[in-house]
């Protein structure tokens, strides 16, 4: 298992580094400079402002340079936010995206696999239609919908909780749930097809045939055979949560890396667009590693390779 | 002997959208305490619903018991609760089932699997559960069961499962096993060594077997009645000799007459015509008279009671009423019958009869 890790830290290395290679000159070969009201600055201007950030110098050589810098943990500073450190940038920001991502996750998967557990229970029942309806809901309807209406009837008609900005725990409620609704749609859709298969294998009569009672049947039995495929979605979808979502960050105004990374992209802030997009490559590979992982101490039956247990 | 077990007028319906299918229609059959009682049919006769039934593992919806009286020490299962049924599910009533590549849980370790009946019923803790679970698969012929206890499913081959599926059945010293077609799955070779286990622990244990195969060969070799059933009812019980050498039914002498066997090679195999009629609306009369060459006109109005044969052996069909005309099972059979006398009922049986 060790080794596992460890050969897949290292394809990590490798995956991260092409991931920024390619981001890097595909960022080159886009029109526009990060040089902003670029008409009021004359050309001797423009080049001293150039050569100062090492943006004159050939694609090859400033590629260089940045995978150097970038080995010794520092990836530039922002050309547009006063000269900060992009590391300052993203440490300041996402924090606040990882952490609402996170809430929103935890709750949906749990609220969704207990709504799709009752309905796989209750298989074609009125808890089952219930269960349904609320995921198709979840899935059709995007968040923002869902986020202006909470901010509209229990902020503004209400006035129960703050409608914005991000700081204490009355602030966190509103866009998680907006958030968590997709998530929970999506978990309780999967646990209700997996389980409802699982629930009709065999190892389950012979679980009942035991003499167990429905609770341990369905908990220990079935749970643990009908996880693999939900851990596969929620993986990713953990990945984009937690990467901070521009539309909840912008309607709630949370000061999170989704609302900085549009706003770099609009400003051509070059190197914090880099650091956001390995941010998120780095994400990525980690949850998926976390995946496979989950997958072997799930599934006895894909313990991975290199382990002999 | 005792009757440990008594089954009457057992019905089983299941509620689908196209209308009521009635699986069993009036099964009624006793078991006697250390007997092997095997019910033989084609796919879809009952078989497992009615064992089913008697173990309570009926999902329901869709499936009912809608009538009948289950008795199993002079307590009628049909009628008990879910709760009070799991104290008798693997405990005094254990099923062993068909496929032992799906019948456990691919991520659960074996003795985790075999400890939790110990656990519940016998109120077992960790340690002695799993030292009683490792014994048990000692009993079951399972090498180096000290090591394999800690395994999964997956590390195992189909015999080896079908092992420990049975050890799980066998864990709180059940009365009744049930045994559903156990070794259908399995290869030949394996089968034997599975079945001649099965009749060892019957003889260490003494409880009582309800053998539920298609396989004509494995009944000769375990069981010591057998209780041929179509379209959802007994239609002949006896002991294994008056099955196989004074079959009354014409589907007895179908089943008997399809068995291949090795030494008829210039033989062409003898199939019973059509197949088994839609329980979702039985047809009126004998269930078998459209594919009994035997028929009477009788059989296309009036099901045929249970005739008596002898005190232990039982047909229902019309060719036992005094009025009937006297038929002779077809030639193929009887020649088969006299096989039986011999050698054997099968290969399998030269095997596991030493």
């Amino acid at each position: 298992m060790a080794k596992y890790i460890l050969q897949r830290l290292g394809y990590m290395v490798v995956t991260l580094y092409l991931i920024a290679t390619f981001s890097f000159f595909l960022m080159k070969m886009l029109p526009g400079s990060p040089l902003r009201a670029k008409e009021k600055l004359s050309e001797a201007q423009q080049l001293i402002v150039l050569e100062k950030y090492g943006l004159n110098d050939p694609v090859p050589v400033q590629y260089i340079k940045y995978i150097g810098d970038l080995l010794q943990g520092d990836l530039g500073i922002s050309f547009q936010m006063k000269n900060q450190a992009v590391t300052d940038i993203l440490l300041n920001r996402i924090p606040i995206s990882a952490q609402l991502g996170l809430y929103a996750l935890l709750i949906g998967t749990t609220v969704g696999m207990l709504l799709g557990i009752a309905a796989a229970i209750k298989n074609n029942s009125w808890v089952d239609y219930s269960a349904n309806f609320v995921s198709v809901i979840g899935i059709s309807i995007p968040s923002f919908i869902f986020a202006g209406l909470l901010q509209y009837y229990v902020g503004v008609e209400l006035g129960l909780l703050p409608i914005a900005f991000w700081g204490t725990w009355q602030q966190a409620i509103m866009p998680t749930i907006a958030l968590a609704i997709f998530p929970m749609a999506i978990a309780a859709r999967f646990m209700r097809t997996e389980m409802i298969e699982v629930l009709g294998s065999d190892f389950i009569v012979t679980a009942r045939a035991k003499g167990l009672n429905e609770t341990a049947v369905l908990f220990k039995h079935g749970l643990r055979n009908a996880l693999i495929p939900l851990v596969t979605v929620m993986g990713p979808m953990a990945v984009s949560l937690m990467t901070g979502t521009l539309v909840i960050e912008q309607i709630f105004s949370i000061p999170g890396i989704g609302e900085q990374f549009v706003t770099s992209v609009m400003t051509d802030d070059f190197s914090v667009i880099m650091g956001t997009t390995l941010f998120f490559a780095f994400f990525f590979v980690f949850i998926i590693l976390i995946v496979d992982v989950l997958y072997g101490i799930i599934d006895p039956r894909i313990r991975l390779a290199g382990g002999k247990d | 002997m005792e009757n440990i077990l008594e089954v009457k007028n057992l019905h089983v319906s299941f509620d689908t959208h196209g209308g009521e299918v009635t699986a069993v229609r009036g099964v009624s059959f006793d078991l006697k305490k250390g007997e092997t009682l095997a019910i033989v049919g084609e796919s879809g006769s009952g078989k497992s619903v009615t064992t089913r039934a008697i173990a309570r593992l009926i999902p329901s919806p869709p499936g009912r018991i809608k009538e009948g009286e289950i008795l199993f020490n002079g307590k009628d299962l049909a009628k008990l609760k879910e709760k009070q049924m799991q104290q008798i599910r693997g405990k005094d009533i254990s099923t062993i089932f068909q496929d032992p590549m799906t019948s456990l849980n691919p991520t659960m370790k074996i003795g985790k699997q075999i400890m939790e009946g110990l656990m519940k019923h016998q109120k077992m803790d960790r340690s002695l559960a799993k030292k009683k679970a490792i014994e048990l698969l000692d009993l079951v012929g399972l090498p180096d069961a000290k090591e394999r206890v800690d395994q999964y499913p997956h590390q195992f081959s189909g015999g080896q499962r079908q092992r420990v599926v049975i050890a799980i059945a066998l864990a709180c010293n059940p009365q009744i096993l049930i045994a559903d077609e156990p070794t259908t799955a399995l290869d030949v070779t394996i089968q034997a060594q599975i079945l001649e286990l099965m009749k060892d622990i019957q003889r260490k244990t003494e409880s009582s077997i309800i053998f539920i195969t298609h396989d004509l060969g494995v009944v000769a070799n375990v069981a010591d009645r057998v209780a041929v059933m179509y379209a959802g009812k007994i239609v002949e019980i006896g002991t294994v000799d008056e099955i196989f050498y004074n079959p009354k039914h014409p589907y007895t002498w179908g089943l008997l007459g399809s068995m291949p066997t090795l030494d008829n090679e210039e033989e062409s195999l003898v199939a019973i015509p059509g197949s088994p009629p839609d329980m979702l609306q039985p047809p009126k009369g004998d269930a078998f008279a459209p594919r009994n060459e035997y028929a009477l006109e009788i059989d296309n109005e009036l099901d045929p009671p249970m005739f008596k044969v002898s005190d232990t052996h039982y047909a229902a069909t019309w060719l036992l009423h005094e009025y009937a005309p006297k038929v002779e099972p077809p030639a193929a059979v009887k020649k088969r019958m006299k096989g039986f006398g011999n050698t054997g009922a099968s290969p399998i049986s030269k095997k596991g009869d030493d």
